[in-house]
């Protein structure tokens, strides 16, 4: 009986023509869209090229400018501390959050708790001013005892300073919930096959769990760092020299505001779009061993 | 080939019988643990020669894995010690109190103790070479060279030996078990664990696993396993132990335990586990 139906199988096979073939649906509704998104478009790239409000030879002559570029240096340049800061402060905090351990726990929970409540603008100004509330950093016993060290705050206290700590700790917080979120997502079983071997708890950590929880970690962080490149510019409130502040500077001596943020739009725009770029590497990179196609049998 | 008894079967018998002279590799001695509310364990006994093969049986919820997961110090007993080697596993004596290991010195005697789960566990991040290599590197300080070279080796003992730059993901399970098995040879431990090795594995490829311990078992190597494959226990345990609600129930050689229980929650256990006799001869 199964035989014999075997064999009708394998003969109408043969014969591709006699299969029906199937086709897709008129697709109405994405002409439509064609035709709507191709007006839309239409228009910006009309008003861009014919608006003298733009003043595109403005935008050409300030692209390139010195204080333009110092500008860009010091936003990479706090973007990179800044992340590298956050993630740093992310790990610890988010291994503290999973280690079990109840005082440790309950100091991760607080840092979430007060750097991820408080707006960001609030703790750059406060930095700032720290030599309001601590005329001098000191090191020594608390609570009046000897000091052992100490520099005024208005000279440890920089607008660069003041920034990094700002953003950092800020990101910190935020990384520190994409990170457990991370560690979570991998296996319990991995680890436990890690301590089963005879590792050490850092090298299961570090070599086992991590590179596992990174395929979770990147795109969220990814997200952080564009997001992270963008927000440096709220340091130009405590008159640190990045790119919102160099065009700043620049438009109100000439007043030429919009094609000065245009300038500043189109930096965004072009470090963003490397940003991009690295991080789909870096995610094909954490992919190894989860490439091709799930054909397991068991 | 399942019916086949190894020749080392008959002399093991003989020397459990023999009169307590020398300290067997693994001793647990009334072993309490809970979990939350639940008590786990409940007083659990067992021990393991050297060279002996010990199948632990028993309905789920049980207790097998978390007694099976106390021997190696993943986990930590209430009460009760595991000695491996005649060391105490888990804690040590400070001034007549059982004081608990830090994971680092936990680590250390897990180096000596092999375990294969239910899950593989590979690395699915590292290719299967590096699976194998890593460990015996790190822990034991073996170059590249040496760890590579006994890597290839024990991939070929499991038959596997093609498949050292795939990564895991794209094995069939059973390929995974075998490359487990190997990871956990690798770091040349002196006893081994195996929880439920072949559960999550299709029915036609639990023999391919079963047939890598079967061999193992031939070399001499100390083995626990937690099995539901009665056949199996039956051609390769030396000690059959049945455990029910967290105690064991009935222990001894394993051809008596499995033909002829004494216990009625081991009938009912093993008539339920045995194999349909039709699907057998197919
Ligand atoms: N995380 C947990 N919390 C509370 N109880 C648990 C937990 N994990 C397992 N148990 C309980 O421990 C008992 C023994 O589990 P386990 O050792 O895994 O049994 P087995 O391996 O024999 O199936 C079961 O009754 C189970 O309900
Ligand atoms: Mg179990």
């Amino acid at each position: 009986m199964s035989a014999h139906l075997a064999l009708d199988t394998a003969e109408t096979s043969t014969d591709m023509s006699k299969a029906p073939e199937i086709i897709n649906p008129p697709r109405l509704g994405r002409w439509i869209g064609v035709i709507l998104v191709g007006t839309v478009m239409a228009w910006i790239v009309y008003q861009a090229l014919t608006n003298p409000g733009f003043q595109w030879d403005v935008v050409g002559r300030y692209l390139l400018d010195v204080g333009v570029l110092k500008g860009v240096a010091m936003t990479l340049q706090l973007t990179a501390i800044v992340m590298i800061v956050g993630l740093l402060i992310g790990i610890v905090v988010a291994v503290m959050r999973m280690s079990g351990d109840p005082l440790l726990i309950f100091c991760a929970h607080a840092f979430v708790w007060f750097f991820r409540g408080t707006p960001v603008l609030v703790q750059l100004v406060f930095w700032y001013n720290l030599a309001a509330l601590f005329p001098a950093i000191e090191i020594g016993i608390p609570f009046g005892g000897p000091k052992f060290f100490e520099i005024p705050a208005t000279v440890a206290i920089s607008s660069f300073t003041a920034a990094l700590l700002g953003l950092g700790l800020n990101e910190g917080a935020y990384m520190a919930e994409i990170i457990r979120a991370g560690l979570m997502s991998v296996d319990n079983g991995q680890s436990e096959a890690s301590k089963a071997l005879g590792h050490k708890p850092w090298h299961t950590f570090w070599v086992v769990v991590l590179p596992q929880a990174m395929k979770a970690i990147v795109p969220p962080t990814g997200n952080q760092v564009i997001g992270m490149l963008k927000y440096t510019s709220i340091a130009s409130v405590v008159a640190l020299y990045e790119l919102m502040h160099s065009v700043e500077l620049i438009y109100s001596r000439n007043f030429e505001i919009v094609p000065l943020l245009i300038v500043a739009a189109l930096w965004y725009l072009f470090l963003v779009s490397i940003l991009s770029v690295i991080q789909y590497f870096i995610e094909k990179h954490y992919s190894k061993g989860w490439q091709g196609q799930d054909d397991r049998g068991a | 080939m399942r019916h086949e008894q190894h020749p080392l079967n008959e002399y093991r018998a003989s020397t459990m019988t023999a009169a307590k002279t020398d300290e067997p590799l693994v001793r647990c001695e009334n072993i309490w643990k809970t979990r939350g509310r639940n008590l786990v364990l409940k007083g659990v006994n067992l021990q393991a020669r050297k060279g002996e093969v010990v199948c632990l049986l028993g309905p789920s919820g049980a207790g097998k894995s978390t007694l099976l997961r106390c021997i190696n110090a993943i986990e930590l007993a209430d009460r009760g010690l595991v000695h491996v080697d005649g060391v105490p596993i888990g804690c040590a004596l400070r001034n007549g109190s059982h004081v608990r290991l830090t994971e680092s010195q936990l680590s250390r005697q897990r180096a000596d103790i092999g375990m294969v789960f239910q899950n593989f566990n590979l690395f699915p991040h590292m290719s299967v070479l590096s699976n194998i290599i890593d460990a015996p590197m790190r822990i034991r300080r073996e170059t590249r060279a040496a760890a590579t070279h006994r890597a290839h080796e024990l991939l070929r003992k499991v038959g596997l030996l093609d498949k050292a730059g795939a990564y895991p993901r794209h094995l069939s399970g059973g390929q995974q078990q075998r490359i487990a098995i190997a990871r956990a040879l690798a770091m040349q431990p002196k006893l081994m664990l195996f929880d439920e090795p072949t559960s999550a594995l299709d029915p036609h490829l639990t023999d391919e696993v079963l047939d890598v311990i079967k061999g193992l078992a031939a070399t001499g190597m100390t083995m626990i396993i937690v099995t539901h494959e009665i056949q199996f226990a039956r051609d390769v345990a030396d000690t059959a132990a049945v455990m029910s609600d967290g105690a064991i129930i009935e222990m001894g050689p394993a051809r008596d335990v499995l033909s002829r229980p004494t216990d009625p929650r081991t009938k009912t256990f093993l008539a339920r586990s045995l194999p349909d006799p039709q699907r057998q001869a197919v």
